[in-house]
């Protein structure tokens, strides 16, 4: 266990030896939980088998960790030099891809490297965070509350959001621009500036409408009324509270899930696991999940108000939202209290981009708490 | 720097008031788990149940139907079907003409099998055949191996082992059709059967049993997992009817190539042992369901074998008319047993001629003889002192003129007019003519084989009401049946005169008599038109019933009863353009009667 106030006032940066101990384990632990129910509710969306999902993801979170540690030893001070570079090689990438995609048929979401597959939009969530915090730590008080202090972090997020919109990813899409908007309120921005933002974004909601796809559209309404395609676009939303809600207090026991395990509960194993989860471990097993995940942001943020520089907070801060997001978004979704947007539990849904991308994040985080007592000047 | 400090400051407390919201907003997560878990949870566990339970119904076996004695009319036959499951072979096309190469498969069929496989997810098994001979099933599973996907299954059929015999007796079952009422989740099921006629379609619901349920898990696809609960249903229940299988056969093949009907009734409980309408169709056939040609064939056969003579044909009873003109004109006194009057050969109402059958004349006759011989000029006279009001009330008193009501569909009610019904139908007057030819059973008078059966049988058995059915009564169960107000010396007078007809010399049904062990039987013929004979042709000669097309030949009737001094049974026989009653209907009569009392002989109770 790390002390919160345990203060030191090095401004060198912590030996190989210090970093190794200031890694905090028990926020390790926490990550490997999570990762061990998802690698558990795998198993059993395979009917009980190690393949074809399980044995994989348990090989990607092990890359993924391997990442993170990697990253986690890394001076958190490089993350602040290397940010804009690495933001325009994200925005490439997704130039690449958004070109790629017009030339072939289709939605293309990623870059194939012959081993993995790269959504350049995974990068971009990281690349964003650290290239906006590397902006306000350099920018002022007062330039962050005028308006034209914020038109460049404004582009900087909405030009790769947009490109991402079209692609179409309307989930990854709102994902950058919520994390941004966060970044933007820790910061400082005033209120009534998100209220003018909320509002323009009320009356431009119309409009809008006719540049989401049908697919998306029918996403939303059928949201509203799930009853509107009971065997279509609204058969998610149902399945998964019928599923969910039939699991009750103690669930139907592992292996146990009749609506999964007789496929009435679609993507069981990506998006709609949670549901599954609910289904065999009922309330408890869910409660559980959620509150995991509620101590992992909990450190995170501890981790940020513990280090002594601006960067290091913000990048803590905006990853550790970028977590939440992705936990808040599925979940909400798959309990219908929210369009069903592509977006999947982190640790637990199977994909490896997501473990990467995710560990990445984390692995950050935990440089930034490695080097909490490294003082970064103001550029 | 100070603003440095604020700036961190702004971080930190923003930063705080994040993550508060984000933890509310994890916690509101909390809320709606409960929400779903435990608020809703019975509603979901309903619905999940609903997902995955597919409750089948169990289709029960349908009551057999039995004679009198035991023997099977209707019964289920065990029905194997062909049937092919795509996903358990690899090459539908080749399993398919593998089969081919051992039992014949029309190209039609082979359409419909593609269609349906293309409908039907790959697991469910579509028909290709049914109805298997024994040899086709063995042959399907010696060459197992090569029909991978080629599945026999096992399914009950309706059979009639007497088909075309009892078709209008039993009638069929068929595919439910749009307009039938359902009323049963069973009729939902398909290829479920329901009763369209006869017996099958009167006792439809006691046949027809109560459906099982099967709970079948089923996974999204509606693949069946594993069956969870099997409630199996009640059997319909088994009829017996008071059908004598053996008179049945008997009554049918009697009319060889002729057409009519025929009905042999029990005199004293009015149960119906025989019960014919010639030609028939094969039951069999229409429940497998029959093409659109053998449809047409049957429609327009000109013999109507879709049409059941014996309670839907309506004729003219002719002479068979005679002993309830003579029983009403006794019961008013208008004649008495001894009253006798002259026939020769025709009389005149008006200027208009009425002929006796008999051109010459037959003399002085009393009203016995009038039967034996059947003369016309007694009955004209008879009916025109008697008024044809008393003569239509007599005819209702035996049944005639009615539905009896035996429970089979399409019956008529026939007509036995009268003054009013005169008035009612046409806005006229009854003419006295009118009264005339009533008296011989022509005219506007129709009657249905069974409602002559029935009269037949209240006369036999000297007057009691009694009313025919299909229901096997026990015996010595009590017997109800009201007797009929009439003088029964009258009745045994009218009865002389129909011994005498078949038994006495002159008698115009002599030529069917028989005598075993002293047991006779007493009847009478009729002979009715149904074209008219113009004065031209009577001058000429009228032309013979041999040279005339079959549908233009006189109708040939027949009623008799036996044994003549304690009857039992008693018949009406109907043939259809069969030229004579003496010659054609009364030989069908008296081989049934023959027959029934050499059953009766040699019968060993039957239990």
């Amino acid at each position: 266990m790390y002390k919160f106030y345990e203060t030191s006032f090095k401004s060198q940066p912590p030996t190989m030896r210090e970093k190794f101990q200031n890694i905090s384990f028990s926020f390790v632990l926490l990550l490997c939980i999570l990762a061990g129910i998802g690698v558990v509710m795998l198993y059993s969306a395979a009917n009980g088998s190690w393949s074809p999902w399980a044995l994989n993801q348990l090989m990607r979170f092990g890359l993924g960790f391997a990442v993170m540690m990697v990253l986690a030893f890394i001076d958190v001070r490089i993350f602040m030099r290397y940010a804009y570079l690495f933001y325009f090689v994200s925005l490439v990438l997704l130039i690449i891809v958004e070109v790629e995609g017009h030339i072939g048929m289709g939605a293309q979401r990623w870059i194939n490297l012959g081993f993995m597959k790269l959504q350049p939009s995974e990068l971009m969530k990281i690349a964003l965070v650290l290239a906006l915090a590397r902006y306000f730590h350099s920018s002022s008080l007062q330039s962050i509350e005028t308006t034209k202090g914020l038109i460049t972090p404004a582009l900087m997020v909405l030009f790769p959001a947009f490109l991402v919109m079209t692609q179409p990813d309307l989930g990854t899409a709102l994902m950058l621009i919520f994390s941004a908007g966060a970044i933007f309120f820790a910061v400082g921005v005033q209120m009534w500036k998100f209220g003018v933002l909320l509002l323009g974004a009320l009356i431009l909601m119309p409009i809008a409408w006719n540049f989401l796809h049908e697919y998306q559209q029918n996403r939303v309404l059928t949201f509203l009324d799930p009853e509107r395609d009971p065997l279509g676009a609204g058969y998610h939303i149902i399945q998964s509270k019928i599923a969910l809600g039939s699991g009750g207090v103690f669930g139907k026991g592992f292996l146990k899930g009749t609506q999964s395990h007789l496929n009435f509960l679609p993507e069981k194993h990506t998006d709609f696991i949670f549901t599954m989860l609910s289904e065999e471990f009922g309330m408890i097993g869910a409660i559980f999940v959620v509150i995991i995940n509620v101590l992992i942001i909990a450190y995170c943020f501890a981790f940020a108000l513990r280090s002594t520089s601006y960067f290091g907070k913000l990048a803590a801060i905006g990853l550790a939202t970028n977590f939440f997001l992705y936990v808040m978004i599925n979940i909400s979704m798959v309990l219908g209290l929210i369009p069903v947007v592509g977006i999947p539990l982190p640790l637990i849904s199977y994909g490896g981009t997501v473990i990467l991308s995710v560990m990445a994040g984390f692995g950050i985080i935990l440089s930034v708490n490695v080097n909490r007592n490294v003082n970064i000047g103001k550029d | 720097m100070n603003r440095d400090n604020d700036k961190g400051k702004v971080l930190i407390n923003r930063s705080l008031i994040l993550g508060a919201v984000e933890l509310f907003l994890l916690l509101c997560l909390i809320f709606r788990l409960y929400y779903l878990q435990v608020y809703q949870a019975d509603k979901y566990k309903t619905l999940a149940d609903e997902n995955r339970i597919s409750t089948r119904l169990l289709v029960p076996p349908r009551g057999v139907i039995y004679d009198r004695h035991g023997v099977m009319l209707a019964t289920n036959r065990q029905n194997f079907q062909v049937m092919i499951v795509a996903e358990q072979t690899t090459n539908v096309q080749e399993t398919l003409d593998a089969l081919k190469k051992i039992m014949p498969i029309t190209e039609a069929e082979e359409e419909r099998v593609k269609k349906d496989l293309k409908k039907n997810r790959s697991f469910v098994p579509i028909k290709i055949k049914d109805n298997l001979s024994w040899e086709e099933v063995s042959k399907i599973q010696l060459n197992a191996p090569d029909l991978p996907g080629i599945i026999i299954d096992e399914g009950l059929s309706r059979y009639y082992p007497y088909g075309e015999k009892t078709a209008h007796v039993i009638g069929y079952v068929s595919s439910v059709s749009d307009t039938d009422v359902k009323d049963d989740p069973l009729l939902e099921v398909p290829g479920f059967k329901i009763g369209k006629a006869g017996i099958e379609k009167l006792y439809e619901k006691r046949l027809r049993g109560r459906g099982g349920n099967l709970k079948l898990e089923v996974n999204a696809i509606g693949r069946v997992m594993k069956e969870i609960e099997r409630v199996d249903g009640i059997p319909g229940d088994r009829i017996d009817l008071s059908i004598d299988a053996r008179l049945q056969t008997k009554a049918y093949e009697l009319f060889g190539e002729e057409s009519g009907a025929a009905i042999m009734l029990d005199v004293n409980s009015g149960e119906i042992l025989a019960f014919v309408s010639v030609p028939a169709y094969d039951p069999n056939m229409l429940t497998q369901g029959l093409s659109t040609k053998e449809w047409n064939e049957l429609n327009k056969n000109e013999r109507k074998p879709l049409m059941n003579k014996a309670v839907a044909g309506q004729y003219s009873p002719g002479s068979t008319f005679k002993m309830v003109v003579a029983l009403a004109a006794l019961e008013s006194g208008v004649i008495t047993p001894q009253t006798r009057s002259f026939c020769a050969g025709r009389m005149f109402l008006g200027d208009h001629a009425f002929h006796c059958w008999k051109h010459i004349g037959h003399g002085y006759l009393d009203v016995v003889q009038a039967l034996q011989h059947s003369c016309d000029i007694f009955f004209y006279e008879t009916a025109q002192k008697l008024g044809i009001n008393k003569i239509a009330e007599m005819a209702r008193r035996f049944g005639l003129g009615q539905k009896i009501d035996i429970g089979l569909e399409n019956e008529k009610e026939g007509l036995i007019p009268d003054t009013e019904w005169k008035w009612r139908r046409f806005g006229e007057p009854w003419q006295q003519g009118e009264s005339l030819i009533s008296g011989i059973g022509q005219g506007y008078i129709l009657t249905t084989p069974i409602q002559l059966a029935t009269m037949t049988a209240r006369i036999a058995n000297g007057g009691y009401e009694v009313v025919p059915t299909f229901t096997k009564k026990d015996k010595g169960s009590p017997l109800n049946f009201k007797k009929m107000p009439i003088n029964s010396s009258y009745i045994s007078l009218v009865k002389q005169g129909m011994y005498d007809v078949v038994n006495a010399p002159g008698g115009t049904a002599l030529g069917s008599r028989f005598d075993f062990h002293g047991l006779k039987m007493a009847g009478k013929t009729g002979t009715t038109q149904v074209r008219r004979i113009t004065m031209k042709e009577r001058q000429t000669g009228i032309i013979k019933q041999e040279d005339l097309p079959w549908k233009y030949r006189n109708h040939a009737l027949f009623v008799g009863y036996a044994p003549h001094d304690n009857p039992r049974y008693a018949v009406a026989v109907l043939v259809e353009h069969g030229r004579g009653g003496s010659a054609v209907a009364a030989p069908i009569g008296s081989k049934l009667l023959l027959e029934a009392l050499k059953l009766d002989a040699t019968s060993q109770p039957v239990e």
